[in-house]
């Protein structure tokens, strides 16, 4: 139903690919998320801005269903995600990239691409080792090597590219720029734009106000579990006032 | 030099066989991190689902080995359903939890066998065209067992194949490391680990199947076969799968040549091998240290507190069970000393585990040492009874004074294992030193000291004892010896940052444990008249656990408590059964699956609910 060549008439506003409302989430006893709120247009790439310990990576997890979460709509291509374990939800479409990277270390690269692999998707762009060696030249050449002997971008790339291979239509990208080095951090923002320009939509978490003015289309601003601020990123660029009351450390 | 070679052949065809059970143990524990005791039961109900297929179609060499084949298929169905029914539920659990699960299955697996197949050992026949020797440099030997020598590098071959040349065994190696990523690729864990828990039984029943041939089939070899595993898999590394073939291997050629050089203790040989490997090499021949140590869910988290007028209780209750002789007869005199004595036994494994977080598998060890120092007192030295009562302490203290040294050096899982090496290493010893011990007829005739002969004197004289001894435990217990304790348990890094020496008070609450189960022993020996092996053995240190657990981990009070609920279900429930052990291993499965986080979390669970 979401094949733009099937329907004759595409409604005027097409509802967002994932939206979430009244989003709550805990570790154990401590509650961590109150009342997050965003949407994530298809195509679109949403960065969700905010300071360490604002509540991003928690807001991810929450949606993909990796922390304990209750919400009042957490919606995903018309599907509600509120009872759904982490690997119904991978199978729906959702692609999550963790912040810490999470390298299969005893796998080589070949080995985390196969365990990302899932059949391709209507609506979502399709993936193959090859075509992601071609995105991340650098992966190609240490196809047999294993995760623990990577640098941190390399495992970053990696984790990128096995998370493509479940041919996801939506990516959650948990700080992709943190602890890289500037040129890698450019190849990250290139990778990003490539993606959205393949048809990929993004919710990607990051502190960097220049990388996610390089590559998002709007903001979401979240502070202390609650979400402060939503709009367009140059709007977010040019309100000083947000900036410094969120985001400057 | 043809004896010996012969010698070394059969060495190998027992380290196939070994290989083949231990390797389903590895598996299952490199993924689901639980170590599964049931293992041995699966290896049992496959050597009698073997014996029942071939004695019925083994006439042909395919119906033969399709009988195996069918054996070792069912056993791994039994496998993915103890997944599904158990295991599942225990992945976030203490160790405390899981292995006493898994222990419960094996209650259970052993009264059904029996039920289904009696209790008499079974001869099976042998394989069709392989019931012959050969000759090999004048011996002969088995071609039976030549077919299982071969076997074990095929399996190794084809277990590799699986897992490094398959999406499956990718995707198995992938939620190994890191399960929660794993899910959030898309990949079904629970899938996956029933189809690992199905391997792994497949395997075990696969060795059990193939042994038919070679040896009787018996109610005991579950135990037996998964002890010998255990030492396997944490000699080879846990986890890893050559290391387990090369430790079948060693453990192998060790069983041949040992019992020609030591017949007498080859069972102690065993495992004296694998305390030395695990000095050399703390995670075995082929195992790698974890990255992160696999954070043991602490058994306890909420801290132990005085209770209020705890004192006044206490001697209110000793004065009252001081008077109870006046007002009760013989038998509940007999079945209270029984008390008080596993009360203190349970006291002292509490100590390990609600203070130190050290699951001990093997606390049966200081009980019956302290059983057998007194009993051996008395029946080589002529010991009058004070004497051996102090003898029995000290004896145990001895023991878990070297045993400790070796076992704190390890946490978690692997001084669960270590101390269960320990307790099969005296257990042997008392089984199988006849001269000494008397084996299985053990020591008869050890009655107390004219004064305390009567019921009643028994009975004060043990409530002194033991109230004596559980007094000095709580002293310990909050004492800076227990605070010291209980900073290792939560936070060793933490705790060796602010200066305490964590191990040497864990090897100290070790010693402390151990003397005090030691005078438990003794005065248990005095109450029985005799000792038995069976004082050493695991299910006595399973006994110990379940105490433990019933009575609730977080308060002094309970492994008392515990105690007393135990002994009076085990000898006024379920002596009214002959299926005690299905019932018991119920019981065990049941608090285990009703408490999954432990006593603590549930009643913090209604808390948090309220």
């Amino acid at each position: 139903m979401n094949d733009p060549l099937s329907s004759p008439l595409p409604p005027p506003v097409p509802p967002p690919l994932l939206t979430v409302e009244g989003l709550q989430a805990w570790y154990g006893r401590a509650h961590i998320l109150d009342g997050v709120a965003l949407s994530v247009g298809r195509g679109e790439v949403v960065a969700l801005m905010g300071r360490n310990g604002a509540g991003k990576t928690t807001t991810l997890k929450a949606v993909m269903g990796l922390a304990q979460r209750r919400a009042a709509v957490l919606r995903f291509d018309g599907r509600d995600l509120a009872a759904l374990p982490a690997h119904r939800i991978a199978r729906l479409g959702i692609g999550y990239v963790p912040e810490d990277r999470r390298i299969f270390a005893d796998l080589t690269v070949e080995e985390n691409l196969e365990v990302g692999r899932q059949p391709p998707r209507p609506g979502a762009p399709a993936w193959t080792p090859d075509k992601l060696y071609e995105l991340f030249p650098n992966l190609k050449e240490m196809r047999g090597r294993r995760g623990t002997r990577m640098s941190g971008g390399e495992q970053q790339m990696l984790t990128l590219a096995r998370t493509l291979m479940g041919n996801p239509s939506l990516l959650l990208l948990d700080e992709p720029s943190e602890g890289l080095a500037p040129l890698i951090v450019r190849q990250m923002a290139e990778a990003v734009r490539r993606l959205k320009a393949e048809g990929l939509s993004v919710l990607l978490s990051e502190q960097s106000l220049s990388f996610a003015a390089a590559v998002a289309d709007r903001a979401c601003v979240i502070e202390t579990g609650r979400l402060r601020w939503t709009g367009a990123m140059a709007d977010l660029l040019a309100d000083r006032q947000v900036r410094t009351a969120y985001l400057a450390v | 030099m043809s004896f010996l070679l012969v010698q070394a052949l059969s060495g190998l065809a027992t380290a196939a066989t070994l290989f083949l059970v231990s390797s389903g143990l590895t598996i299952v524990f490199g993924v689901t991190r639980i170590v599964n005791f049931a293992h041995g039961s699966f290896y049992m109900v496959g050597a009698y689902a073997g014996w029942s297929l071939i004695e019925r179609f083994g006439g042909t060499a395919a119906g033969f080995w399709g009988s195996v084949a069918a054996a070792a298929i069912a056993v791994g169905c039994l496998g993915a359903a103890m997944e599904i029914g158990l295991l599942r539920r225990l992945y976030r659990s203490p160790e405390l939890f899981q292995l006493l699960g898994t222990f419960g299955v094996v209650l259970v697996v052993q009264d059904l066998a029996a039920w289904g197949w009696g209790s008499e050992d079974l001869l099976g026949r042998r394989a069709p065209g392989l019931k012959g020797s050969i000759d090999i440099l004048g011996q002969s030997f088995p071609l039976y067992d030549l077919v299982l020598i071969g076997l074990g590098p095929l399996v190794l071959a084809l277990l590799w194949a699986l897992f490094n040349r398959t999406r499956w065994g990718t995707l198995v190696r992938a939620a190994t490391q890191d399960r929660e990523m794993a899910s959030a690729l898309g990949v079904d864990p629970a899938r996956l680990f029933t189809g690992v828990l199905f391997l792994g039984g497949a395997l075990a029943g696969l060795g059990g199947a193939l042994q038919v041939p070679r040896e009787a089939v018996t109610l005991q070899m579950d135990m037996a076969i998964v002890v010998e595993a255990f030492v396997v898999v944490v000699v080879g590394g846990m986890g890893s799968l050559t290391g387990a073939f090369l430790a079948s291997l060693l453990i192998g050629q060790l069983q041949a040549f040992g019992i020609l050089v030591f017949p007498q203790i080859t069972l102690v040989l065993v495992f004296l091998f694998m305390a030395v490997v695990l000095v050399l090499r703390p995670h075995g021949l082929l195992g790698r240290a974890e990255e992160a140590p696999p954070t043991a869910p602490a058994a306890v988290t909420v801290p132990l507190a005085a209770g209020r007028n705890a004192g006044w209780w206490a001697l209110a209750l000793l004065a009252a069970m001081a008077a109870l002789p006046l007002a009760v007869g013989d038998y509940a005199l007999i079945l209270l000393t029984e008390t008080v004595i596993l009360a203190l036994f349970a006291a002292s494994l509490h100590l390990l585990i609600g203070l130190g977080g050290l699951v001990s598998f093997g606390h049966a060890a200081w009980f019956g040492l302290g059983a057998y120092g007194a009993a051996l007192l008395v029946r080589h030295l002529g010991a009058p009874m004070p004497l051996a009562l102090a003898g029995a302490p000290l004896l145990a203290g001895a023991g878990a004074l070297v045993a400790g040294w070796f076992c704190v050096r390890r946490s978690g899982l692997y001084f669960a294992m270590l101390t269960l090496a320990f307790a099969q290493i005296a257990w042997s010893v008392a089984f199988q030193w006849y001269a000494v011990t008397g084996g299985d007829n053990g020591i008869l005739g050890v009655w107390p000291s004219p004064w305390a002969a009567g019921k009643a004197a028994y009975y004060w004289l043990t409530l002194a004892l033991c109230g004596g001894a559980l007094w000095l435990l709580r002293r310990a217990a909050f004492a800076p010896f227990g605070y010291a304790l209980r900073a290792g348990r939560d936070s060793g890094l933490r705790a060796e940052s602010v200066g305490i020496d964590v191990r040497r008070f864990q090897w100290m609450a070790f010693v402390l444990a151990g003397a005090a189960a030691g005078l438990a022993g003794g005065l248990y020996a005095f109450a029985k008249g005799s000792v038995f092996p069976t004082l050493l053995a695991v299910p006595l240190s399973v006994d110990a656990l379940v105490m433990v657990l019933m009575g609730g981990i977080q308060t002094v009070a309970g492994p008392l408590a515990g105690a007393a609920a135990f002994h009076l279900l085990e000898s006024e429930v379920m002596s009214l059964t002959d299926w005690w052990r299905l019932a018991l291993g119920l019981v065990i499965v049941a608090l285990v699956l009703l408490f999954p986080r432990g006593i603590v979390g549930f009643v913090a669970g209604l808390r948090g609910r309220a």
